[in-house]
């Protein structure tokens, strides 16, 4: 169990400390090697655990298989690391070690001949080890170190075109951007463990102990405090997650290589902020009856709409699959927002993390398609694709598959999870519903829209002409799609809850028929614009005139940051602190050393180099101190 | 008891420890003086021995006055005189190597170990 984080670990020390001896194939062939046994491991021992040994009496057992103390400070003051057992960390050991798997094969053709092979992979298994430490994670403060951790993985990885200006920009504002809210998680992580005194997960998440808690808080502002550490915590989530209005960096992060985008900008460390909220999910509900609750459902919900309304308008592929992106893990928040606890209560929260399930297969599948049709056409444009259906079969049914699953076209995976998402919110808040209804009709839209575009349209001639990716990559795209098409079959209620039992749910027919309605629906405008090359589109563009091109440019939140950030904060808050640490405290660092400079240079002549100076002095101090002590014993 | 203090005080006819002890201070001073002030390694040579004859006196004197009839003091000052000569041979071994070096035994020639 504990190799399970130790093996990419050690694989990413191998390659990472002999980066120059390892040569291109072969550090992919580790990497592989690695993953596969990783792999192995991890799905053994979750579906033992759902199976077998995790069900006793009815009920989920939480188990921690290992935990040792880190730091001592004292002894209610510790840092463990450990792992940590229960229905979601064994979710996550499916979802991530089986992306990242796929990702290490794909990429052993995509990243082919690309410089910095070696490195590729030596931070892809750094990746792959933060993650698995995150979601196996005992304690809060040993989930905010791998978060730290994926961090910078994700920030290497971005950033792994060095030599492009745009990549490095890029690495540079998803760090900063989740850095930033990092600092309320870490700020939000801090207040909780001083009030509740401890980080770790089994207590804090106990009812009794949340019911304590509850009593005996302090308010600030009007909430308890604890509801305040929730809210901040989850704004560390909100950064990592790409929530309204810490998204900025996601769509940026797209300059990293396309397998990168697949792991982690799509699948794996983007959801890290909705496993938090569902890690700490009855603090979140019970605390104050759940206020803290509402700010995730609400903050979900205008994501979601948000980055659905921009992912319509959007020509790079990789920026509209970044925008779903957003705007599906703002499903998941919704969904965790209006859930409750208990038994069927809590299909908010089941819905999520089986959302979580199939949105990390579907997503990855369609990054990783998407990295296949840059591949052949070399560009990430739209209007340089067209007529691709002949040329890439086995991605373009891929793709296909892909796209229903996230439309919500039954049998496939997304259409289970998103039923699911809508009935838990058509139960608690008519608002939300609505809005995640409408997001479904626009999801179907824009995906064909891509997928239109991207295969049928017209036949443009290609310069060279687009052959189909290597095997390497193609059987990842086809076990992706076989999970895409399939896994939503899989009773997930009777694994993940709330409370920890299994319930069992049914298809809300009349809701479930409504929202695909809606999605067939967008799939036939889809048809309708873009099926053959026309100016339909164009013409509705214009029609919307400001509101296109306010969408367009992603409703100019990255301008506005920017206007934030130069000409409020640099200007009226970060320049009086450069005036202030140029000349206040280098001014008193420099005078230090001046002085110690001029002072020395005044009595340097007494290292006269004259060893009769030198025996002077001694005997010449010598005799005063005689003096003063002969002066002290005689009083 | 009082006999035997007045023969303590006065064991060389008519001259007292304190005539004797000023007159080896004088020469440890002399000494002193003549280290921190000649200008040639043979003079600082021989204030040192001055310094360390002034102390075999010391040592004499002192045994001879206060603890007459033992030899420890006696002892001392022949190491003493046994010292200096080991330490004159080694400085006169470093003064000449100085001067095969840069022909010359005076202390202002030696100051090149400075700020």
């Amino acid at each position: 169990m504990i190799l399970i984080p130790l093996i990419p670990l050690a694989v990413f020390l191998l390659l990472g400390i002999f980066f120059r001896r390892i040569k291109e194939p072969v550090s992919g062939y580790i990497g592989v090697a690695g993953l596969t046994i990783v792999s192995l491991i991890s799905f053994y021992i979750a579906i033992s655990y759902f199976l077998d040994f995790g069900l006793v009496n009815g009920e989920y057992q939480k188990i921690i298989v290992f935990r040792s103390t880190w730091i001592h400070f004292t002894d209610n003051l510790k840092i463990e690391m450990g792992i940590l057992l229960d229905p979601l960390s064994a979710v996550m050991l499916i979802v991530v070690p089986l992306i990242s798997w796929m990702v290490h094969i794909y990429s052993l053709g995509y990243m082919k001949g690309e410089g910095g092979f070696t490195r590729f992979y030596a931070f892809l298994s750094l990746f792959t080890f933060s993650m698995l430490g995150l979601v196996l994670s005992v304690n809060i403060f040993q989930i905010y170190i791998f978060w730290e951790l994926v961090g910078v993985s994700s920030y290497s990885l971005i950033g792994f075109y060095y030599k492009k200006k745009s990549a490095v920009l890029a690495a540079k504002k998803a760090f900063i951007v989740t850095r930033f809210a990092d600092l309320g998680f870490l700020i939000g992580l801090l207040i909780l463990s001083y009030f509740a005194g401890t980080f770790d997960f089994l207590t804090l998440t106990n009812l009794d102990f949340i019911q304590t808690l509850n009593g005996q808080a302090v308010t600030f502002m009007g909430l308890s405090v604890i509801t305040w550490a929730l809210i901040l915590i989850f704004m560390g989530g909100a950064g990592k997650s790409a929530m309204f209005p810490l998204h900025i960096w996601l769509p940026d992060a797209m300059e990293g290589p396309t397998p990168v985008s697949a792991l982690i900008h799509a699948a794996t460390m983007v959801v890290a902020g909705v496993f938090l909220v569902a890690r700490l999910f009855p603090m979140f509900y019970f605390i104050e009856d759940g206020i803290a609750l509402e700010v995730v459902a609400y903050v979900g919900a205008f994501t979601t709409l948000f980055a659905a309304v921009i992912a319509l308008t959007q020509y790079d592929i990789k920026r509209v699959l970044a925008f779903s992106t957003m705007s599906q893990i703002g499903y998941m928040m919704l969904a965790l927002g209006v859930s409750g606890y208990g038994e069927h209560e809590g299909l908010g929260y089941m819905a999520s993390m089986f959302h979580l399930f199939t949105h990390a297969m579907f997503k990855a599948l369609l990054f990783l398609g998407a990295g296949a049709i840059i591949h052949a056409v070399h560009s990430n444009f739209m209007q340089d694709m067209g007529g691709l259906r002949k040329h890439l079969p086995v991605t373009h049914i891929t793709f296909l598959v892909a796209a229903l699953a996230i439309s919500g076209i039954p049998p496939f995976a997304g259409f289970f999870s998103k039923d699911e998402i809508l009935a838990a919110a058509f139960e608690h808040n008519k608002l939300i519903w609505f809005t995640g209804f409408i997001v479904a009709g626009m999801t179907a839209f824009y995906m064909f829209r891509l997928y239109f575009r991207i295969f049928w349209w017209n036949d443009p001639e290609y310069k060279h002409k687009p052959h189909e990716a290597p095997k390497t990559m193609t059987v990842p795209l086809m076990i992706l799609a076989f999970m895409a098409a399939f896994s939503g079959f899989i009773p997930f209620s009777d694994f993940v809850s709330t409370d920890y039992s299994p319930f069992h749910t049914h298809i809300e027919w009349g809701l479930a028929g409504a929202s695909v309605g809606i999605g067939v629906l967008g799939i036939l405008l889809a048809v309708l614009f873009y099926k053959k090359e026309n100016d339909l589109s164009d013409r509705f563009a214009r029609a919307f005139g400001i509101f296109y091109k306010w969408t367009f440019n992603k409703f100019y939140i990255d301008e506005l940051y920017f206007f934030i950030t130069k000409k409020i904060i640099f200007k009226n808050i970060s320049a009086p602190f450069a005036w202030f640490d140029r000349h206040i405290v280098d001014g008193t660092m420099n005078g230090i050393g001046n002085s110690t400079v001029w002072i020395s240079e005044k009595i340097k002549g007494l290292q006269s180099g004259r060893v009769q100076d030198y025996a002077m002095y001694f005997v010449s101090g010598a005799t005063v101190i005689s003096m003063i002590l002969w002066f002290l014993l005689n009083n | 008891m009082q006999k035997q203090k007045k023969n303590r005080c006065i064991m060389i006819n008519g001259v007292s420890i304190y005539e004797i002890l000023t007159l080896t201070s004088i020469m440890f001073f002399i000494g002193v003086y003549g280290f921190f002030t000649r200008k040639n390694l043979i003079a600082m040579l021989v204030s040192v021995e001055l310094i360390l004859n002034s102390a075999a006196v010391n040592f004499v004197i002192i045994n001879k006055y206060m603890f007459p009839g033992k030899l420890g003091g006696d002892i001392f000052s022949i190491f003493i005189i046994a010292v200096a000569a080991a330490e004159t041979a080694l400085a006169l071994a470093i003064i000449i190597n100085l001067y095969r070096l840069i022909m010359s035994v005076k202390t202002k020639d030696l100051e090149t170990m400075k700020y």
